[in-house]
């Protein structure tokens, strides 16, 4: 298409300019105002600001200009119309089951552990980074699929860069998701440690997933609204009753437990649920957490805009210096790391590639399915940083600094976080627990209980009332878990298919996805994989988040600079290299962030895996003991557990390395080419299609 | 253009039915049966629940799916 762009209206003028006027306008209060703590709606506004700015002009660059998207081309969607798969649907359906696919827990946990750093750079972070990085690789990952026939990110790395690199690719994807996966149970372990109240209504959904399941398959089949509104209320009901149990010595007991033993509760679930048939326990699940999540999104944003809360933490805390106790690490290149998804995150590639692309009926729609929904994730996050900066910043420490840290007394942790200049009392900590329902807010890092408490405050400011608060937390909990060990299950799932095509390559039978035999072995292969990394996490003295946050941030990112990649071999492959800047800037920018704190994982002196090896290493050889290790056996786990990080950590380099000599390789020959050498699918007018039954 | 119109709801309500299933996996089932009826009269039409069956099965078979 021949790129028409309209000219815009006089009043399509003056409102463009107030918006920006108005952005600006905010975004200075926010970024310059050092002395008085600002109200949230400020960053609210900016964001929204940015956003449409964003929106109205760069997203139309793209469309109309690198990407060249052509109104009358027909999608896969109508030329393979089958009415399961590939379905020409409204775009505004496309736009909520893709925001449904993309929203998780990744935007909601990355801002609340980088408020440690205050709540400017997450800020500047989520809103640049979304509109030069994160929603141009989901839209531009989108619309290369919708030009090749809707195939997967993998297909199209194998097609555009060759078959050695896309394979590479693939492999890092299921090492990125074995660290999703343990990454995210993780968060659920951490908020369920010691909590029977929140132990016992993640556990209640088990039985009342059976129940819908039952319910849905044979008592009134497909009412998923019904069913839903059931296993609502059944969860409500099981908050209430959660409050009793943990009332109750004798119940309470029973729902009490360790990290390292909830690990193993999570490892036997996943293995279960994902061996089950689907419709038993997995697919109710779904469902429930797909409508909470959105539910409690909504809530959240109420909540934020009814509340008005203002933001205790500071703009820019001293911990950018990388001595913070959330996560090691200078603020370049570990804010960029931490907050993954939210500002960019390589995971939505794969959806942008999956079922997204066999449902657009117009490829003018692609800009708004795909851009739109990343900055409407991006608004997520910027609510979830705003929940977290709106707590006492003594309380956010004392949530998410480990315990070899602060100390494991409220005595303890209220004086060692007043030093760093955050005054709190011991009785602001225990009432902050009690209020909760809680026994201790201490070392409940990873994102989930702070941002519950945060959300908590907020609904508890709006409707006040005596015990609500701990409602409120329990709710934000159970839904936060929820749809966590929703991905976990699926994931599993998802995991055991890769390894057994994987492994069917060296042995065919194990590709049989019939057979109970190698389902069992390769499902057993794919817990053992994230189960390991969750153990590890669970039992390590500094908490696990703050180990593993950044592997998985490194693996995120990692693969968003693949995505960015491949975008940018296309457009030159297209010949449209003067808009090369447009992929290549932000793929750049993730290649230098993921190498970076690669390295400094291996090699930096304080912060590296390397380190803390050789240092429990060291301590082995001299027959000491290094807190908070007790025995030998715990010394020597440490030290393994970090050489396994370090090879992970080295593993991922060489991933991105070598999808840079590849994608350098491609972007040098289309270069030299005097034609067009992408591979897209022929084009095709949707006019010639209207009443044609050819497809299939 | 008829068949290249889009599945569209005709209220907020049918919308948001409609992307609620999507989000579960469960295109639109009339949507599927017109299709059916339009370009493979000779197939037999399933009921929601087989279609719904078929669908749930079909959601957790390959890759792709959510995220974190």
């Amino acid at each position: 298409m021949n790129s028409v762009i309209p000219k815009p209206s006089a009043a399509g003028k003056i409102l463009w300019a107030a918006i920006a006027i108005v952005g600006a306008w905010c975004l200075g209060v926010v970024a310059l105002r050092r002395n008085e703590p600002i109200n949230a709606i400020w960053l609210v506004t900016a964001s929204m600001a940015v956003f449409l700015i964003g929106y109205r002009f760069y997203s139309r660059f793209i469309t109309t200009r690198v990407l060249q998207m052509d109104p009358s081309r027909a999608t896969p969607a109508v030329l393979r119309n089958d009415g399961l798969d590939y379905v020409p649907t409204d775009k505004w359906v496309v736009f909520g089951h893709h925001f449904a696919a993309i929203a998780g827990a990744g935007p909601l946990v990355g801002p609340v552990l980088a408020a440690q750093m205050g709540y400017l750079p997450g800020t500047l972070w989520i809103l640049v980074g979304v509109v030069f990085a994160g929603a141009v690789q989901d839209f531009m990952i989108l619309a290369l699929s919708v030009r090749r026939d809707a195939r997967s990110l993998g297909h199209m790395l194998r097609a555009e860069l060759g078959e050695v690199p896309g394979v590479i690719a693939m492999v890092g994807v299921l090492v990125l998701m074995m660290i999703v996966l343990a990454v995210l149970a993780l968060v659920v372990v951490k908020a369920l440690t010691h909590s029977p109240w929140g132990t016992f209504t993640v556990a209640a959904t088990i039985p009342i997933a059976l129940l819908m399941g039952v319910y849905l398959r044979y008592i009134r089949p497909g009412r998923i609204l019904e069913v839903s509104i059931i296993g609502l209320v059944l969860l409500l009901a099981s908050i209430w009753y959660g409050k009793t149990v943990n009332d109750t010595p004798a119940l309470a007991a029973m729902f009490d437990f360790d990290a390292r033993a909830l690990a193993w509760w999570l490892i036997g679930y996943g293995f279960f649920a994902s061996v089950l048939p689907v419709w038993l326990l997995l697919a109710p699940r779904d469902y429930l957490s797909t409508f909470l999540k959105i539910g409690t999104i909504a809530l959240l944003a109420l909540a934020i805009f009814l509340a008005a809360p203002t933001l205790q933490m500071p703009a820019v805390t001293k911990f950018i210096d990388g001595t913070g106790p959330v996560f090691a690490g200078n603020l370049f290149p570990f804010l960029f790391i931490t907050i993954a998804c939210g500002a960019v995150s390589g995971w939505h590639s794969i959806i942008a590639s999956g079922t997204t692309p066999k449902l657009l009926a117009n490829e003018g729609e692609a800009r708004m399915v795909g851009y739109g929904g990343m900055l409407m994730e991006a608004f997520v996050a910027i609510m979830a940083l705003i929940a977290a900066c709106s707590l006492h910043p003594g309380v956010y420490f004392a949530m998410n600094s480990p315990g070899a840290l602060v100390g494991t007394t409220v005595e303890q942790a209220a004086q060692t976080i007043s030093t760093w200049g955050f005054l709190v009392t011991p009785g602001e900590l225990a009432d902050t627990a009690r209020n909760i329902g809680e026994t201790s807010i201490l070392g409940r890092a990873g994102g989930a209980p702070t941002l519950a408490v945060g959300m908590a405050q907020l609904l508890h400011g709006i409707m006040p009332g005596d015990g609500m608060m701990a409602m409120w937390y329990h709710y934000a909990i159970l839904f936060e878990a929820l749809f966590i060990l929703t991905t976990v299950d699926a994931g599993t799932r998802v995991g055991r298919f890769m390894i057994q095509e994987l492994a069917g390559m060296a042995y065919a039978p194990l590709k049989e996805t019939s057979s109970w035999a190698s389902n069992i072995v390769a499902t057993l292969v794919c817990v053992g994989l994230w189960g390991y990394f969750l153990y590890q996490g669970a039992v390590d003295p500094l908490g696990g988040i703050n180990t593993l946050w950044p592997l998985f941030g490194i693996a995120n990112q990692m693969l968003a600079a693949i995505a960015l990649m491949l975008a940018t071999v296309v457009t030159v492959k297209l010949k449209r290299e003067r808009y090369i800047l447009v992929p290549a800037v932000p793929a750049a920018w993730l290649v230098i962030c993921t190498l970076t704190a690669g390295w400094q994982k291996l090699f930096d002196a304080k912060i590296s895996f390397t380190a803390a090896a050789q240092k429990y290493a060291q301590g082995i050889a001299d027959g000491k003991l290094l807190p908070p290790a007790k025995t030998a056996d715990e010394m020597q786990r440490i030290v393994t557990n970090n050489r396994v990080d370090m090879a992970l950590t080295g593993l991922f380099m060489l991933l991105v390395l070598t999808m840079l000599f590849f994608s350098l390789r491609a972007i040098v020959r289309a270069w030299q080419a005097n034609r067009p050498t992408a591979k897209e699918e022929p084009y095709v007018a949707l006019s010639s299609v209207v009443h044609s039954t050819a497809a299939h | 253009m008829e068949a290249v119109t889009p599945a569209a709801p005709r209220s907020f309500w049918r919308w948001a039915v409609q992307t609620a299933r999507l989000c579960c996996g469960v295109p639109d089932y009339d949507v599927y049966v017109r299709h059916l009826r339009e370009h493979h009269p000779e197939r037999d039409v399933p009921s929601y629940k087989q279609f719904f069956r078929e669908r749930q099965e079909a959601r957790y078979k390959g890759t792709g799916g959510r995220c974190c």
